[in-house]
Order: structure tokens, then C-alpha cells, then sequence
């Protein structure tokens, strides 16, 4: 699959999630105690044989660079090829405010000239804000069998009546998409949604932006899929596993509260052929003091426990004082917990702190988050 | 040009470690898993990168292939560096003669070409046989300023326990008077750990001089040290206080694993001035469920742990599944505890499956000694494995046949 580059947009959908984005890329969003949203998108491209892989950044994207370092971790510092990041392109000439793009085909018009000098004959398109453990070479196979201009990964999704931005679509036997459009309706039910998650050929992809940028069209799939669907050949490849999108902060929760199921978990990482790789840190094994108690919880290297932590997310190198319940919560690296504290529903960002004798909660519906470096 | 290096390492680490048994049956000693998810040798080379040296030579010989797949370019110690870093050094063929290396100064001797690249003042020699924490910038500092040939790092040990080492006296300065290597008896209780600076000349001048010696059996302990205090040689005793261990029996090796549980354990893998370093492996996040009992534990990543562990070192990916039961004991990585198993003062090798409702070994306070089952074994179901036993294939088929 050498013949193949993928294309990752880091930016997309950030507003959704201000609290965990204002200071980081949705593609650097930690997740599941020790990864950052991006890496199951790239482990899903270098898993499906994948050497060359384009980053597209817009604006806080230090701590995604941090992440990404060399590429290493996940077997992307090659001598040619590997990870790249396209950071926004700004002429001295540019229009301040035309400069930044907002919408993926402008991303993608940013980005024409990694499109155009690659010497692959696809691409694989992705958003870093989706959480899947997907065979993204069985996809790329049926794309280059179709003959197609382009393949779109859709997911049987049960939609309830106030969901926006969600695209849905409509194919016939042979897979061929027949209608795409904006998810309105009022009543929900079961729809093939639009993952964002594409396998395309590149000449198709570079005269589509090329040609967008003439028109002035700004939304991908409005302006480019919606408008030829009768002349360019697009398919749908459908994926039957477990598939989550980050949309919001409680989207967020739940999606991380998945992982203490075992069917998702073991999905998600326990397939031997296909590990979700990540930045690795040096960190010593969990300890369990004496007055530990922990059920229900996914624990990271490098953290030491001396209370009780139920139904829980700890990342590395948190720490759980004496007497302290922790449950329901995301705890991000390093956060401390001091004695004697009640924690239930809360997520911390990065090395927030928790005095003794703390007693906090949200809701599920609504956890409460704790900025990074907070005391409380 | 080359450029020169102060002090460079030399870690020999081609023992067997015949004492470890089954451990070494298939790899190395510096190779065995220490800590979850350490090796031996993590602690000599994150000692010599918190010490600021960046070039070691590892000299390999006993089944290397686990050590150099996990040494790899050196990079999880920082030391993958563009002059220097980490050079695994094996046995190798020459025009005149080819050896395998026949002792500890003949392992270094083989490499002098090696040492002389760096055109180093000092040369470092370790072991990978301990786990310790040692800053060897003070121990080079105190060679330094005692003007020193060769420093020799040493600590006390218990009278009973003198026949297991180089055991020396020295004076008030720390020079070195008086040298028996394992020694049945002896008045003092200053032991050698092992570790050496040599300034370059002086080493390489008695390593060729023993080279040339046929009837030295080519060892620092047995040959070189009493040869150059014989000949008046400035010798110094470097003395270490802190934690140190020779892991080098089944014992030592447990009660080293259990020295790092506790509230206020006796060596700290937690302590941020002194990392200890290691390969990192992207393992998932470890799942304790609903139902576990975790106490007095150091749990890595990758495992899943639904029945009760305590007092423990568990390695990456264990599954202890509902009902079974880990207590004093350490277990390497991927090993599978089934449905209502008890695992009791024991040591598991790596990939092992103890069958449903089997019992290993028996509660520490009554047992007679570790029982040690080796790795890729399958322990068939409601199997009964008494204390202070090794448990290896052979073993195994004696069930089963003892069963049919």
C-alpha cells in the first residue's frame, strides 16, 4: 500500500469541544489513559500499509508537533515519506483575514501542493476525532477494485431528532452512492452516516479542490459530492465495528466510558495485528498501596494508588490519595488527588491538583472539567 | 576526526546466570525481567545516562538474541547518539585466532580497539547483574582526585556473606592494602560490586600483560586486581551506601521484586531525580474490573485483572481472571492466571497459562521455598504444584501423564 498517502485534518471540529481544544488540536485530545485522539487514525493508516501521511494543522498545534516528534512511534520516520505536517500556508500578500481556512475544502485547497507532489495514486482522507480500529487496507482494496472516483466509509447510526452536521446517505446494491445531504429531519432512526473517512484518487481530489477554488466553493461535500453526484463515480464501503465521533464534551465522556466495556475494549485494542501505537513515555508500573481499592478502571503506567477509584479513566502518572473515592471520573496525566477528596463525574486536564478534603461532582451528562494546571 | 570521550562504559553482559535456572534457559541475565517492566539491564544504563555517559559498550555472549533485540539502537536510553551511544560487542573471528570471551578481563581485552576509538582517560566496567542506583561521576571524581589507577566501588556486607565476593581492606584514604577474591574467611566486610574505573593506560597494560599470562583464567576479581596490587599499583576503595542488590539467584531475584512494594518501598522506581529507563512498549492501559482485588501491587500495562492480586509484581499483559488468586509472588509478562487458580509465592516466566482452578505453590509462611515455573508452559487444569519446585516441560508431561 505504498501506492497510498493519507491525509489527516488535526483542526477539525476543535469547537466542538472548546474546553479540551483551547489549548491543543482535537488531534492531541488525550484519550483512554494513554492516547491522543490521533493516534487511532494513524494507526489505522500505517496498519493498512500506509508510509506517507500529511497532518493538516490550522492553529494551537505545539502540542500535536510535541506528540507527533519524528513520527517514530509509529513507524512514520522513513527515509522518504512518513509524517509531515502541513501547517497553514500565509503569503506576505494574503488577506489577513481570507488567510485561515475554516471549512475542510479550504484545508485542503492550503494543502494543494503536498497533494499535488505526491506520487502516490490515493489518498485516505480522515478527521483525527473519530475512535475506530478499522481494516482501512480492506477499504482501500474495494476502492482500487471499484474503479471509483472516490469511497466514502459509512456507519449505521441510530440518529435521534436534534443531531447537526451530520451528513447521511443513500446507495444502491452495488454500493454506489446515490444521495448525500445534511441530516434535518425531526424523527430519528437508523441512517448511513458520512464518517469523514475516505479513500480517493488523488487526480480526482486535486482537480476537485483546484476546480472548488475556481468556483469559489467552500464545503466538500455540499459543493463537490452533492453537485456531481451524477457524473463522478463515488461508492460507500460500509464499516460494522465500534465507531465513535468526539462531538462534544459528553460525547467525550461517554466514549471514554466505553473503554470499561470489554467488547469495546478488546476491539479496540486488543488486536494483536493491529495495535493502536502512541507516543511512548518512561514510566515505572501502577502502584497499589495497601489501602487501594479499584474496580471497574483503566489504569496507566506511572500512577500510584492509594485510595479508591471506581468506574474511572486515570492517565499516567496520576495520583490517588489516602482515603480519597474517586468515581466516574477522567483523571489526565499527572493530576493529583489529595486525602480524604470525593470525586464523581469530573474530568481534569493535564496536572490539575485537587487539594485534601476536595468533594467535587458533575453529572454524567454533564462532568465537571477541571482546566489544565487548576487547583482546587 | 574522532572525538574523544572523558570516560566511556564497558558492561559485561554474556553471563549465564546459571543460578536463575529456568530464567536463563533462554536468554541472558541481564535480559530477565525485573520490575514489571524493566530488565537487569536498564539499571547499570540508566545509571551511566543519569551519570552523563553517553557511550557503552555491551559485551554479549550467552543467548543474546532477546539483549540485543531489546538493546536495539539504544534509543530508550538516549543512548542512540551520532558518536557513541550503545555498541553491542559480540565474540568474533580474527585473522590469527577467534574466541569466545573466556573471562571477565578477556571480554575487555577483546575489545581494546573498541575503547581506543574514544581515546578515553577512564574506563568504566560494570556488570548486568545488579539493581542499584549509583552516580559513577562521584565514584570518577573520588578516582580522580585519589589519582587512582583503578577505583573499585564497595560496600558492606554481612560476615556471612563474604565468600560470595571480592572482599579488600583499605585505609583511612580508601587505599587499597589488601585483596581476596571470595575468601572463606576473612577480618573485613568491604565487598567489590563489580564496578570499576581504570584510568585507560594502566587497564589496557594489564589486560595485555594477562593477555600474554597462559595460565590466568582472564578475570578482574581472580587475576588483574591482585596482580596490580601486588605490583604496588595505586588501588582505592569507592564506598556506595545505598540500595544494591545481585539478582542472581531465584531468591534474590524475588525478594528484589518485593523490595520495590510498600508504602515507603526500599528501592523508589518512582523517584524522579534518578529515572530508571527502559523499552516502553505502546501497550493498551491496564483494566481492573469490577470485582478485582488489588493490594500492595505494581500492575504495567496491558494487564487484566479480575480476581485478587496482592503483594505482587505483575509484568505487562497478565490476565488473573475471576476467582484466581496472585499473593507474594512475581509474574513476567503475558502470563494467563484461569478461572479460580491460586498462584503462591512463586516466580512465572513469560507466557505461561496456569489452568483453571490449578494451584502453584503454597502460602509463603508455611512454604519451604519459591516454586518457579517457566515460560510458554501450559500448567494443565486443577493441577497441584507444591513449593520450592521448578516447573518446566518435563514437568508438565508428568502430569499429563500421570493423568492418563
Amino acid at each position: 500500500m505504498a501506492n497510498v498517502v493519507g491525509l489527516i485534518f488535526s483542526n477539525i471540529h476543535d469547537k466542538n469541544v472548546p474546553e479540551l481544544t483551547k489549548l491543543r488540536t482535537m488531534a492531541s485530545v488525550p484519550f483512554g489513559c494513554r492516547y491522543r485522539l490521533i493516534d487511532f487514525t494513524l494507526s489505522n493508516m500505517v496498519h493498512s500499509g500506509i508510509e506517507h501521511v500529511g497532518v493538516i494543522t490550522h492553529y494551537n498545534y505545539q502540542s500535536l508537533m510535541d506528540h507527533l516528534g519524528s513520527g517514530k512511534s509509529w513507524d512514520l520516520a522513513r527515509r522518504s515519506g512518513g509524517i509531515q505536517i502541513l501547517p497553514p500556508f500565509i503569503t506576505a500578500f494574503a488577506n489577513p483575514g481570507a488567510s485561515l481556512y475554516s471549512t475542510r475544502l479550504e484545508a485542503l485547497r492550503n494543502s494543494i501542493s503536498f497533494i499535488s507532489g505526491c506520487t502516490e495514486d490515493y489518498v485516505v482522507l480522515s478527521d483525527c476525532d473519530v475512535i475506530c480500529n478499522i481494516d482501512l487496507g480492506d477499504m482501500i482494496d474495494a476502492h482500487i477494485a471499484s474503479h471509483a472516483d472516490a469511497t466514502m466509509m459509512i456507519k449505521k447510526t441510530f440518529l435521534t431528532g436534534d443531531v447537526s452536521g451530520v451528513y447521511v446517505t443513500e446507495s444502491d446494491e452495488n454500493d454506489r452512492l446515490t444521495s448525500v445531504k445534511e441530516f434535518t429531519e425531526r424523527s430519528g432512526g437508523f441512517r448511513d452516516v458520512c464518517t469523514n473517512i475516505w479513500v480517493m484518487n488523488r487526480r480526482f481530489l486535486e482537480t476537485a479542490v483546484l476546480d472548488a477554488e475556481a468556483h469559489g466553493y467552500t464545503a466538500f461535500i455540499k459543493d463537490i459530492i452533492q453537485r456531481n453526484i451524477e457524473n463522478c463515480s463515488v461508492n460507500v464501503y460500509r464499516h460494522e465495528g465500534y465507531f465513535a465521533t468526539i462531538d462534544s464534551m459528553q460525547s467525550y465522556y461517554m466514549c471514554s466510558m466505553d473503554l470499561l466495556n470489554e467488547d469495546v475494549r478488546h476491539e479496540l485494542f486488543g488486536n494483536t495485528s493491529r495495535p493502536v501505537y502512541t507516543k511512548v513515555r518512561n514510566s515505572p508500573p501502577a502502584v497499589y498501596s495497601e489501602g487501594a481499592a479499584v474496580h471497574n478502571s483503566l489504569i496507566a503506567d506511572g500512577c500510584v494508588i492509594n485510595g479508591k477509584v471506581e468506574n474511572s479513566i486515570l492517565f499516567r502518572g496520576v495520583r490517588v490519595g489516602r482515603n480519597t473515592h474517586v468515581k466516574n471520573c477522567i483523571l489526565m496525566q499527572d493530576t493529583i488527588v489529595g486525602e480524604n477528596c470525593l470525586l464523581n463525574a469530573v474530568i481534569t486536564d493535564k496536572n490539575a491538583i485537587i487539594r485534601d478534603g476536595r468533594n467535587l461532582s458533575g453529572y454524567e451528562t454533564l462532568p465537571f472539567y477541571i482546566s489544565k494546571f487548576a487547583q482546587v | 576526526m574522532n572525538k574523544k570521550k572523558e570516560c566511556i562504559a564497558m558492561l559485561l553482559a554474556g553471563g549465564q546466570g546459571s543460578r536463575l535456572r529456568l530464567l536463563t534457559e533462554k536468554t541472558a541475565k541481564p535480559a530477565v525481567t525485573f520490575g514489571g517492566k524493566y530488565k537487569i539491564i536498564d539499571f547499570p544504563l540508566s545509571n551511566c545516562v543519569n551519570s552523563g555517559i553517553d557511550t557503552v559498550g555491551v559485551m554479549t555472549q550467552y543467548q543474546p538474541l532477546m539483549l540485543n533485540e531489546y538493546i536495539g539502537n539504544g534509543r530508550a536510553w538516549d543512548l542512540d547518539r551520532s558518536w557513541g551511544g550503545i555498541t553491542v560487542l559480540s565474540p568474533y573471528q580474527a585473522m590469527t585466532h577467534s574466541e569466545w570471551y573466556t573471562g571477565t578481563a578477556n571480554a575487555i581485552y577483546q575489545n581494546l580497539r573498541f575503547i581506543k576509538r574514544f581515546s578515553p582517560d577512564y574506563v568504566l566496567i560494570l556488570s548486568g547483574d545488579h539493581i542499584y542506583k549509583m552516580d559513577y561521576d562521584a565514584m570518577l571524581a573520588f578516582h580522580k582526585k585519589s589519582q587512582a589507577d583503578c577505583t573499585i566501588a564497595v560496600l558492606d556486607v554481612p560476615k556471612e556473606e563474604t565468600y560470595r565476593f571480592g572482599i579488600m581492606s583499605a585505609d583511612e584514604t580508601g587505599r587499597i592494602y589488601k585483596f581476596e577474591e571470595k575468601p572463606k574467611v576473612s577480618d573485613s566486610t568491604t565487598a567489590s560490586m563489580g564496578v570499576y574505573i581504570f584510568t585507560t593506560e594502566k587497564l589496557i597494560s594489564y589486560l595485555e600483560a594477562d593477555a600474554a599470562d597462559e595460565t590466568s583464567d582472564n578475570d578482574f576479581g581472580k587475576n588483574i586486581i591482585p596482580k596490580a596490587l601486588a605490583d604496588g599499583e595505586r588501588l582505592f576503595a569507592y564506598p556506595f551506601t545505598g540500595y544494591w542488590k545481585d539478582v542472581g539467584t531465584v531468591d534474590s531475584l524475588w525478594e528484589s521484586n518485593m523490595d520495590l512494594l510498600g508504602s515507603r518501598p526500599k528501592f523508589d522506581l518512582n523517584d524522579r531525580s534518578w529515572r530508571i529507563y527502559s523499552r516502553n512498549y505502546a501497550d493498551p492501559p491496564h483494566y481492573m474490573g469490577g470485582n478485582a482485588v488489588v493490594c500492595n501491587s505494581l500492575i504495567t500495562e496491558g494487564c487484566e485483572i479480575f480476581g485478587t492480586v496482592e503483594n505482587s509484581v505483575l509484568s505487562s499483559n497478565v490476565r488473573v481472571e475471576p476467582g484466581a488468586c496472585v499473593r507474594d509472588s512475581v509474574i513476567m509478562s503475558g502470563v494467563r492466571i484461569c478461572r479460580g487458580a491460586t498462584v503462591n509465592y512463586s516466580v512465572i516466566d513469560s507466557d505461561t497459562v496456569v489452568g483453571a482452578r490449578s494451584t502453584v505453590g503454597v502460602n509463603r509462611e508455611i512454604s519451604k521455598g519459591i516454586t518457579l515455573v517457566g515460560g510458554e508452559l501450559n500448567i494443565p487444569e486443577r493441577s497441584t504444584i507444591p513449593d520450592d519446585t521448578d516447573v518446566n516441560e518435563e514437568y508438565i508431561e508428568n502430569i499429563l501423564k500421570a493423568r492418563s
